[in-house]
């Protein structure tokens, strides 16, 4: 079982692809937050084109799997997922965060068919991914809800209400991702106000966790997320170990560009190195 | 005219919740530790599975509404108002407001009349920060009976609604619940031509009390119940400002940004006559007994009295 090589290729090459747009659409639009929408690309690119039972031809799928993005910020790696899969043209994309778009800032449910959610604002999503787990269970269907949250977000306090209610109704259809990139908009989380030990926490709220996973590691990714979805009894939290700004070596690990879009020259430089 | 009938709106929201539970196999409640004090556990005792407690977390409350919402369900959120409005607005805005998800959060023990446990649990700016939130439907009921209405009206109405009761038994205003209630259409009382009370919640009552004090003296006022703080019934406004020339509000709540906010915004802009505001004047209160609360802060028969002579006394100047 397992993830063949070919897949591993394939998905690789689409996460680069989605990189691509992700620093495009953010340079195009001057305005955006590539750094915590390249950290999360491998691991919502092995959402969509590897473990969700989702139809991009039917967004209204009855027992779809759902993602919700509760760093709302990195809207730009959802949509260019979503244009990707097909969802909408992926021309598209460039009309980001301009007037009139569908592509909102941060994700507008009603806008595009495909965002299960709209977040923002953070710390709501996991709370709406745990009611979504829980309307799953009283319909009885099998269908798993993903929900990404960033290290800076784990920092409201809402995060942590709803994981005490994940833990407390044993949902094993609820997946939690930790985008860990270690960096927010005023430098380290660590330096800020420190979430560690973040695995303890997450297994304190009656979580099953799989940590340090190798976020950019298209192989790791998908082998938690299958490990996670099997898991009976509890809700899984996977701790994906990522570098802020990945796969651009003048955004990684840079502070800066947690908001900043790149400037003309550096989008020529980020779109050489993709 | 109904006779003096005190009525619990929470007791009937509770008991109602079960009717519709049965005939709507996708209703689901949720509480936040207060099922006792907002009766949602009659709820609870009937259909357990469709029941949820989210313990003492009102966002995360708000949050898993959503996500219900957002899966097909039609959502009853209930806590005291004091919570479900200020501790969880930014909940309220951005994952059910925004979205137009189909959450009813419905909040007991509004007003100043939630009484002993004082200023941490007296509602008194919810109508303000809920009347501002685009796709919010606000209603606030004048009794159990327009409670009941609401409640129906809503489940059969998708998308977001803020609904607040009381606390303590109010005096029942309707004897049956076929006066013609529609959600956005407020409800004229009683007919007069000098002047317009517009009330909303257990001052619709009190203001009905007033209206018969200032006829005994030769005045004669209109009554509206505005239990729909928005949309807005403006037309009603308008009609009653150009018809009756002055205007008093009435409202278990801040004379900021409420009921009188809303209503002196329309006068202001369409056909500017004398308002006067009833009600919480910028200030906190403290604990003590409902009825000694609004006297002691101006919520009361002779309250509004006084501000009906008010706005008289500046009519035409």
């Amino acid at each position: 079982m397992g993830i063949s090589r070919e897949k591993i290729k394939e998905l690789e090459e689409k996460a680069r692809v989605i990189r691509r747009h992700i620093v495009e659409m953010i340079g195009r639009a001057d305005s955006g937050h590539p750094g915590g929408s390249l950290s999360a690309t491998d691991i919502v690119t092995s959402l969509y084109f590897y473990k969700m039972k989702i139809d991009p031809k039917k967004p209204e799928l009855e027992d779809r799997d759902k993602f919700v993005l509760s760093k709302g910020h990195a809207a730009p790696v959802l949509y260019a997922v979503l244009a990707e899969s097909g969802y909408f043209p992926v021309a598209y994309l460039k009309t980001l965060r301009q007037i009139g778009s569908s592509l909102q800032g941060h994700p507008d449910m009603l806008s595009l068919p495909g965002i299960e959610m709209t977040s923002g604002s953070l710390g709501q999503g996991l709370s709406v991914a745990v009611g979504m787990a829980l309307a799953n269970r009283m319909d009885k269907k099998d269908s798993k809800v993903y929900c990404l949250i960033g290290d800076g977000e784990s920092q409201e306090g809402q995060i942590w209400e709803a994981a005490m209610a994940a833990g407390h109704h044993k949902l094993d259809n609820l997946i939690v991702m930790l985008d860990h990139n270690k960096l927010q908009i005023d430098g380290k989380v660590e330096d800020i106000k420190g979430i560690e030990p973040i695995s303890d926490k997450w297994k304190a709220f009656r979580f099953n966790v799989i940590d340090n996973v190798d976020g950019h590691s298209i192989k790791d990714v998908c082998a938690a997320l299958d490990k996670a979805a099997a898991h009976k009894g509890k809700p899984t939290a996977i701790i994906f170990e990522t570098t802020k700004g990945k796969g651009v070596s003048f955004m990684e690990g840079v502070v800066g560009f947690h908001g900043r879009p790149p400037t003309k020259p550096e989008l020529e430089k980020a779109l050489q190195e993709l | 005219m109904a006779e003096e009938k005190l009525v619990s709106s929470r007791e009937t929201y509770g008991k109602l919740l079960v009717e519709l539970g049965k005939e709507y196999k996708n209703l689901v409640v949720l509480d936040a530790d207060l099922s006792s004090s907002t009766k949602t556990c009659t709820f609870c005792r009937e259909f357990p599975d469709r029941f949820i407690n989210c313990g003492v977390a009102e966002q995360d409350m708000i949050g898993v509404a959503a996500g219900l919402a957002a899966s097909g369900k039609i959502v009853f959120a209930s806590t005291f108002a004091v919570f479900a409005s200020g501790r969880a607005w930014d909940q309220v805005r951005v994952s059910v407001a925004y979205p137009r998800l189909n959450v009813k959060i419905v909040a007991t023990h509004g007003g100043i009349t939630t009484g002993e446990d004082g200023v941490t649990h007296q509602a008194m700016e919810d109508i303000a920060i809920m009347r501002s939130l685009p796709n919010l439907t606000v209603i606030v009921p004048a009794d159990a009976i327009e409670t009941a209405n609401t409640i129906k009206a809503l489940v059969k109405t998708h998308g977001p609604a803020y609904v607040r009761l009381n606390r303590p038994k109010v005096p029942l205003v309707y004897e049956s619940e076929n006066y013609g209630f529609k959600i956005g259409k407020a409800l004229e009382m009683t007919g007069g031509k000098d002047l317009t009370i517009i009330a909303c919640g257990i001052m619709v009552k009190i203001s009905m009390d007033a209206a018969k004090l200032l006829q005994n003296e030769g005045i004669s006022v209109r009554v509206i119940n505005m239990h729909t703080i928005k949309p807005l019934d403006a037309e009603m406004i308008i009609k009653a400002a150009k018809e009756t020339g002055a205007i008093v509000t009435a409202e278990e709540h801040s004379i900021v940004g409420g009921l009188g906010g809303a209503v002196a915004e329309v006068i202001c802009e369409n056909y500017p006559v004398p308002v006067v505001r009833v009600g919480m004047k910028d200030m906190f209160a403290e604990s003590g007994k409902p009825q000694e609360l609004l006297e002691k802060y101006g919520m009361t028969a002779k309250d509004v009295v006084a501000a009906a002579k008010l706005a008289l006394s500046r009519k035409g100047k």
